[in-house]
């Protein structure tokens, strides 16, 4: 009986990859067309140097035009810097100080000096970068993995480097192991502060990462039902849930960015933070 | 049974898993923090933080899963 149930169940199985291969063979799988949008593919050809391939892709090339709107941007608006700064300087000050106040002055306190370009700079660029793949040609930057693990690597330095500053090399190291748990205890703990210092970091780069491509796949899902459909007629009702997720993906990129200065913040601050 | 199969029936519980997980974690943080901050209004900006702060570590957790998911369903 079970055997022919799990017979029944592979059949139909090659049946529904068969399928797949015959819609994806004619351009109709929804599946190809998602990864097609949601995945980097080179601009620019540029030829292959010891197995790394050095084509410029869209979301290379959506990271550079991020960083110069971003410069361009701070420049024209604080090349004469006002006592009260209007259009575009006020809005980018707001902004700045939402993040210095109520993001890095509560976790950092008088350290807050130090690192608050790099935090800064990381919502800034993370911002843009969400934003950048909801205009029309655009591509999420932050939506390719390889993008987040290196500002995720930049954070782990920052968090080793603002430690070893603080504590020194050795105190750093020290911090490892609490003081006054068991000399047994310790074998079970080091491990599991350093297991801990990579996961945190991991967990910022798929987080953020997931998130991107999380968006971007719910909508083109909803956009292939028309064309499953093959009907003009059904396009209103997944064009609504679209416009609501499009919305929602305005909120999510804000959030994103919020979520990732946080939490370097929190991270610099445990690495900072006096033992007891 | 077909490998490609079982992939699409893992990625389908997964996802039904992850969901159902997420949803309990986020709810369970949100009637606390909601409870909170009725109980004492003045101090909901540390609370929100606070609940944002845990809400991403839950979303982290979540997310990793619909990763693994996604590459079920799409290989």
């Amino acid at each position: 009986m079970i055997t022919q149930i799990v017979e029944h169940a592979s059949e139909h199985g090659e049946a529904v990859q068969q399928a797949a291969e015959h819609a994806a063979e004619h351009g109709e799988s929804g599946v190809g067309f998602i990864m097609h949008h949601i995945m980097a593919h080179p601009v620019i050809k540029l030829p292959t140097v010891y197995g790394i391939d050095l084509s410029v892709t869209n979301h290379v090339l959506w990271m550079w035009i991020v960083s110069a709107l971003l410069i361009l941007g701070f420049y024209v608006a604080f090349r004469k810097p006002k006592l009260v700064p209007h259009g575009l300087a006020n809005a980018l000050e707001s902004l700045v100080v939402f993040i210095r106040d109520d993001v890095i002055m509560p976790n950092l306190g008088h350290e807050a000096r130090a690192y608050a370009p790099y935090l800064l700079t990381a919502f800034f660029f993370i911002m843009l970068c969400n934003l950048a793949g909801l205009v029309p040609y655009g591509a999420t930057a932050t939506g390719n993995i390889g993008v987040t693990a290196t500002l995720a690597l930049f954070t782990f330095f920052v968090v080793q480097i603002a430690g070893v500053r603080k504590h020194g090399f050795l105190g750093y190291l020290s911090t490892f192991s609490p003081p006054g748990i068991p000399f047994l205890l310790k074998f079970i703990m080091i491990p599991v502060e350093v297991i801990s210092m990579i996961t945190k970091h991991f967990a910022l780069a798929i987080r953020l990462f997931a998130n991107m491509i999380a968006g971007h796949i719910t909508i083109l899902a909803l956009l292939s039902v028309i064309f499953l459909f093959k009907n003009w007629l059904v396009s209103p009702f997944p064009l609504a849930i679209i416009l609501f997720s499009a919305i929602l993906e305005v909120l999510i990129s804000l959030i994103q960015a919020y979520v990732f200065t946080i939490l370097s913040a929190v991270f610099i601050s445990a690495s900072v933070a006096e033992g007891h | 049974m077909n490998p490609t199969a079982i992939a699409y029936l893992a990625a389908g519980f997964g996802s039904a898993a992850v969901t159902f997980s997420a949803a309990f974690g986020i709810s369970k943080l949100a009637s606390a923090a909601i409870s909170g901050i009725a109980r004492q209004p003045e101090a909901a900006g540390d609370i929100r933080g606070a609940m944002i702060i845990t809400a991403a570590m839950i979303e982290g957790v979540a997310l990793l899963s619909v990763v693994i998911c996604l590459l079920l369903g799409f290989k």
